[in-house]
């Protein structure tokens, strides 16, 4: 039972996902085009929200359903990593039109190419896993 | 109110909505980040017998991929009983752009010269899927994080860390669209 929230979170998102349509890659085009607001509109819009409730609960110390403070973890100061990895990620959200999340939800929605795709990104974790010590951090 | 749903939904409705999921999840003491259940998958299939990086309790992590499989049922929903199945009403611009290179107008969310069977086995259209997913996968994992990590929950979080991913995203996207894709499609 302790995990049905969790499916049910993840049936609202593959849904909200394939309705914005941003599992298109139409629409992953057209954002790197710069000739629609659409895909700005949606990232733009959760981030805003997003700075505001995570400012508000900060602020009021706001605890989850455990009763365990919600607390936020930095993610280790760097810019290479973030910046070589996230342009590496950046090239195959542009060729395959879809990050993780919208790979599973195409895959759900009728499009089973994607299995390709997201077979491709296990191994391509796979390849960062066997290889992340030789690399620049 | 039939027409509501089965239209494209909102940007703004959208985007509250994600943001919404990611409250919810840090109300049931999680996160939002999805790229790592790749890695999880990877730990789960056993591969941190040999790979120290997939040596981890990945079954803490069990959470989110039942989340992954939600997701897959919502893109099925989705599909089936919230959609009329008409194209994407993408711009006129990019419909010109991409029809240089040889991509049809929608007919439907995705192009049938990428994501077809015959697509998918013919050489080209195969390592196109490929090399996709293996970018996405290798860059996610190497910048810490994905869309939902770095550019929904950790600029939600104001590091900059994942500012400087996210520019990384749309240096990436943007080499890929306009210099790249030009050659291969």
């Amino acid at each position: 039972m302790k995990f049905l929230k969790f499916l049910l979170l993840g049936i609202v998102f593959g849904i909200v996902m394939a309705k914005s349509e941003a599992i298109s890659w139409f629409r992953i085009q057209e954002m790197f085009r710069f000739q629609a607001f659409h895909m700005y509109g949606i990232i733009g819009t959760a981030v805003t929200l997003g700075v505001i409730g995570v400012a508000l609960i900060k602020k009021f110390k706001i605890r989850d359903f455990h009763g365990n403070p919600i607390l936020f973890f930095p993610k280790d100061k760097s810019v290479t990593r973030y910046l070589i990895g996230g342009t590496i990620f950046g090239l195959g959200w542009a060729l395959s039109g879809a990050c993780p999340g919208p790979m599973v939800v195409n895959i759900g929605y009728g499009f089973l190419s994607m299995i390709v795709v997201f077979f491709f990104a296990i191994v391509g974790t796979y390849l960062y896993g066997v290889f992340m010590k030789k690399l620049p951090h | 109110m039939k027409e509501i749903i089965t239209q494209t939904w909102s940007w703004w409705f959208s985007g509250a909505m994600i943001a919404s999921i990611m409250f919810f999840l840090l109300y049931f003491g999680q996160s939002f980040g999805f790229s790592s259940n790749l890695r999880t998958i990877c730990a789960a299939a056993g591969l941190g017998k040999k790979t120290k990086f997939f040596d981890f309790n990945w079954k803490a992590q069990l959470w989110n991929i039942v989340f992954l499989l939600g997701s897959i049922i919502g893109g099925y929903i989705a599909s089936n009983y919230l959609s009329t199945g008409g194209p994407v009403e993408i711009s006129a611009s990019t419909i010109e752009d991409l029809g240089k290179m040889g991509i049809a107008a929608p007919t439907s969310l995705q192009p049938n010269e990428l994501f077809s069977w015959e697509a998918v086995f013919s050489l080209k259209g195969f390592l196109i899927l490929a090399f996709g997913g293996l970018m996405v996968g290798f860059g996610s994992r190497y910048a810490g994080g994905c869309t939902s990590g770095h550019a929904i929950s950790g600029l939600s979080n104001l590091q900059l860390p994942s500012l400087i991913a996210v520019i990384g995203f749309f240096i990436g996207g943007l080499l890929m669209t306009h210099l790249i894709m030009p050659f291969i499609l």
